[in-house]
């Protein structure tokens, strides 16, 4: 109230003594007696830009203009004729034109609709840039202008040091150090307290064991994609099939995808499985771990010449002769082998689970 | 000019309101600083802008792709237009990426304009990033700018790798399986990051609906903040420029934003889009109908990650199998170097390069004209090797696909990059600093000797020699006195005006030969000025700039 009061008894209302700039250095009068060219390169000046040279556009009515100005319209005209291609595509689809859906026996039109789609909007804005070039090189007058550029100004920096340290001392922190100190301890609390809630991602992965166990376990049938057992001797020599545990989601388990092997004789002449694994195969079957133990895709090229298994993901090459050791390529482990042996039924069946954790190395991997 | 229009004509009413407004909103200053900034014109000043404009349309195209997209794993059973894949299992993310490809109208365009744009957005900002490196525009004030646009690439990439695996198709979901082994491979805490963003064990149903909010939120608010902030202290510190006639540390020369740049670079917008809507329709990309649900036991030969995740596949690929094992029976895996390792130390490196260079060279001052590449060679020679180094692991991403191309064995590909991979880069080193050396060596030449004019003239005494046109005033022996100035040199003559203007018009000329003729008099150029001009000839007819011997 009281500084209304005092506003309103003292003399008029008028600008203070700061304010200023360059109204007061032009009146009204002098720039109404300016042209627009005059107004334009001041306002320049003012910004600290200097119009140097204008090269001019070509002039009113000439041949030059009417040609450029020809083009321009005719890229604008031709960008509008195809937005409105683009909208009877797209609207007319399945209306007038045939139905823009696609199948797989089709292939008339709901093939040709997202290319014809695509080409009538890239058409169409690609014609509008085309026009606007075409309108700023050949129909606006060139410009060189130059404008000054500040590094920053010591008076700046003086003064506002100067505001920063005098606020600074006013509230005394530097003095009162205990203010100062209890607020950086309730900041530091402040800032635990807000990451805190994230502490809800943190999930224990040594809990239960996951990472080193899969669905195998002792006398889990191996069955193809489809749920089928297999028998010795449904398997070609030489070939190699993806089996999965006899579970329920046993065939989308992310670690449990196992490469069952039959070998042909002259591979089983030279088979040296892992210290220790030499009875996990079955007759001439083996079965080995259809995870990389790179990089943990599933590893499915098997070329039998070699027998050399190899991932398409970084190339790590696997013989199965030798145990699935890796014989080049970034991979420093072999595939696990699955211990395998018949059921009662004489179908193939796991007789434990990996003996070693599947997939990718991590750092602790050999604990587990 | 609202005085001098009566006050109901249009403009005067245009004028009127403009003039409400700003009594509200005082921008008329402001306004009028921004119309009148000068941007320096050249070509690749544009380079960032067309970063900025794909992202606006990975913003547009995104956001509509959001409508239609349901980041859920829950598993459903396909029953939609695609006939091959109904009746399949897959995840709900799968089926409603199908559904927006094939259900929604329109949809498969947006799609793969999403998917090019982002391709292009990548690629530009390294672009733009390898124009600031070779021209040196990341030197002071500059190298917060850099730095920003640095984390801006990382985010870009993470954008792209956080993107095309969500639709969860088999290509997608490998690459999903590869990222899961690379935080599993990560020292001591490898398991405990993997549990943290895949909520437990691979695969989980957690991942996608955590890559999507990342995608679609927290990533593009975090590039938005940093472009804002990145433009703002561009327009705060200006534009660099070229060294050139009038350019200095103090000025910026070039065309005032309005009308002249406002409208190139509205032009460059359309033509962005347009290219990206183009791409969009006639060139498929990323076909997930092809590919198939994604299944843990299933991977199609030849997987390609997008062009920008090459390089860490193919130093993936490359590194050979040397796990670390500590005592304790503890493991660092051989695939934690070619991926964490490398693409760390690639882009710490990149982000501290303005400061490891004003370190090595001792350089403090504020720069704001460019250099010329051949100008700096050590700079130049680095940056080759860098690019060296990347574009042998890029191949190396490929390099299956090499190998079945060109019926090459699969091994010697991956010694070829093992080896390319060392040998290459100071073989590029070596080979960029000649080629600077030579070039700096021709432009003094140029300066000293004159443009080589292609006349061949015999002298009285017999000899050949080839006449030179000097560049500015000689000296007594012939030689030029210029000094090279940072700017380009004209090499031809066509350069220094040494052909008439043509007249325009394609089937009958549509200018008066007349003003042609007129006009080059008034800027003495070509033929026709150096005829009427004895100066503007060579500077020593007689001798025609011969090359003097004994030099000195």
């Amino acid at each position: 109230m009281s500084t209304h009061d005092r506003a309103g008894s003292g003399p008029a209302d008028e600008p203070g003594p700061l304010h200023g700039g360059p109204d007061d250095d032009y009146t009204p009068e002098q720039l109404a007696g300016m042209d627009r060219e005059e107004l334009n390169r001041l306002g320049a000046r003012y910004d600290g830009v200097e119009v140097l040279h204008v090269d001019p556009p070509p002039a009113p009515g000439s041949a030059l203009e009417k040609q450029a100005s020809r083009q321009v319209a005719g890229a604008f005209g031709i960008a509008g004729l195809f937005g409105i291609a683009f909208f009877v595509v797209y609207a007319g689809s399945g209306w007038f034109l045939p139905s823009w859906q696609w199948a797989s026996e089709d292939n008339g039109w709901s093939a040709l609709y997202t290319p014809a789609l695509g080409l009538t909007m890239g058409g169409a804005l690609i014609f509008i840039g085309v026009g606007l070039v075409l309108f700023v090189k050949k129909l606006l007058p060139h410009e060189t202008a130059v404008q000054d550029k500040h590094d920053g100004s010591h008076f700046d920096r003086t003064t506002t040091a100067a505001t920063l340290m005098g606020g600074l001392d006013k509230t005394g922190f530097p003095r009162r150090k205990m203010i100062g100190r209890s607020l950086g301890f309730a900041g530091g609390a402040m800032g635990l307290m807000l990451i805190a809630p994230l502490g809800g991602l943190i999930k224990n992965p040594n809990k239960g064991n996951p990472l080193g166990t899969t669905e195998w376990a002792e006398g889990v049938r191996l069955v193809r994609d489809d749920g089928s057992p297999i028998r010795p001797g449904d398997q070609e020599p030489g070939s190699l099939e993806t089996v999965f545990p006899a579970v329920p989601g046993g065939n989308r388990a992310a670690d449990a995808a196992t490469m069952l092997i039959r070998l042909r004789p002259e591979q089983m002449a030279v088979l040296e499985p892992r210290e220790g694994q030499a009875d996990f195969g079955y007759g001439d079957y083996v079965a080995y771990s259809k995870i990389c133990t790179h990089a943990g895709c599933p590893v499915s090229l098997y070329e039998q010449e070699t027998s050399r298994i190899l991932c398409p993901c970084h190339q790590s090459q696997f013989d199965v002769t030798q145990g699935a050791k890796p014989v080049f390529g970034p991979a420093s482990r072999s595939l696990p082998e699955l211990p395998i042996t018949l059921d009662d039924e004489g179908y193939f069946v796991a007789r434990s689970d990996y003996i070693e954790a599947v997939g990718p190395t991590y750092w602790n991997r050999e604990r587990i | 000019m609202a005085t001098t229009v009566a006050p109901n004509q249009p403009a005067a009413k245009v004028s009127k309101a403009a003039s409400e407004i700003d009594e509200r909103l005082i921008v008329a200053g402001p306004l009028r600083r921004t119309l009148n900034k000068v941007f320096p014109d050249h070509w690749s000043f544009l380079l960032g802008e067309i970063a900025l404009y794909s992202f606006v349309i990975l913003l547009l195209s995104g956001t509509y792709l959001t409508f239609f997209f349901d980041a859920s794993m829950a598993e459903v059973e396909y029953d939609g237009l695609y006939a091959p894949l109904r009746g399949v299992e897959m995840s709900q993310a799968y089926e409603s990426t199908l559904a927006l490809s094939f259900d929604v109208r329109g949809g498969l365009l947006i799609r793969q304009i999403h998917h090019w744009a982002a391709l292009l957005f990548v690629a530009s900002i390294v672009v733009h990033l390898l124009r600031i490196f070779f021209t040196g525009a990341f030197r002071k004030p500059r190298e917060t700018n850099w730095g920003i646009g640095v984390v801006l690439l990382v985010l870009a990439l993470l954008m792209g790798v956080t993107g095309y695996s969500m639709p969860d198709d088999l290509l997608s979901g490998t690459g999903l399986r590869i990222i899961s082994a690379i935080l599993l491979s990560i020292p001591v805490i490898g398991t405990w990051a993997h549990w943290a963003v895949f909520d437990g064990d691979y695969v989980g149903d957690a991942i996608i609906g955590r890559f999507y909010i990342v995608h679609v939120l927290i990533l593009p608010a975090i590039i938005l903040a940093l472009i804002a902030v990145h433009l703002l202290l561009l327009i705060k510190q200006k534009h660099t420029q070229f060294p050139g006639p009038g350019r200095t540390e103090h000025n910026v020369v070039g065309n005032r934003l309005f009308p002249a740049f406002a409208g190139k670079a509205t032009a460059l917008f359309f033509i962005v889009f347009g290219l990206c809507a183009a791409l969009g329709g006639l060139v498929q990309i990323n076909p997930i109908w092809l590919w198939g649900p994604y299944n843990p036991a299933q991977v199609s030969a030849g997987s390609q990650p997008d062009w920008y995740i090459g390089f860490l596949d193919g130093s993936t690929r490359l590194m050979p199998g040397w796990d670390i094992n500590l005592p304790g029976d503890y493991t660092i895996p051989a695939l934690f170097w070619p991926t964490v390792v490398v693409a760390g130390a690639m882009f710490t490196v990149l982000a501290l390069y303005p400061q490891i260079e004003r370190k090595l060279t001792g350089d403090t001052a504020s720069h704001h004209l460019l250099q010329r590449p051949r100008d700096v060679p050590v700079r130049t020679s680095v940056g080759a090797m860098a690019l060296t180094f990347y574009g042998v692991l890029w191949m190396s991403g490929g390099n299956d696909l090499i190998a079945d191309k060109f019926d090459i064995s699969l091994n010697a590909m991956t010694w070829v990059g093992r080896i390319g991979m060392v040998v290459l880069p100071p073989i590029a080193y070596m080979l960029t600093y000649r080629i600077c050396l030579g070039l700096q060596r021709h432009d003094r030449e140029v300066l000293e000797h004159g443009i080589e004019t292609g006349v061949i003239r015999r002298l009285p005494s017999g000899e050949f020699i080839e006449v030179h046109q000097p560049l500015g005033p000689v000296d007594e022996h012939g030689h030029g006195q210029l000094t090279y100035g940072g700017a380009p040199v004209p090499k031809r003559m066509n350069q220094v005006g040494g052909a008439r203007r043509a007249v325009k018009g394609f089937f009958k000329p549509i200018e008066s030969p007349a003003d042609v003729e007129l006009e080059s008099r008034r800027e003495p150029r070509g033929l026709a000025a150096a005829e009427s001009d004895e100066h503007v000839g060579s500077g020593r007819p007689s001798d025609g700039g011969r090359p003097q011997d004994p030099r000195d």
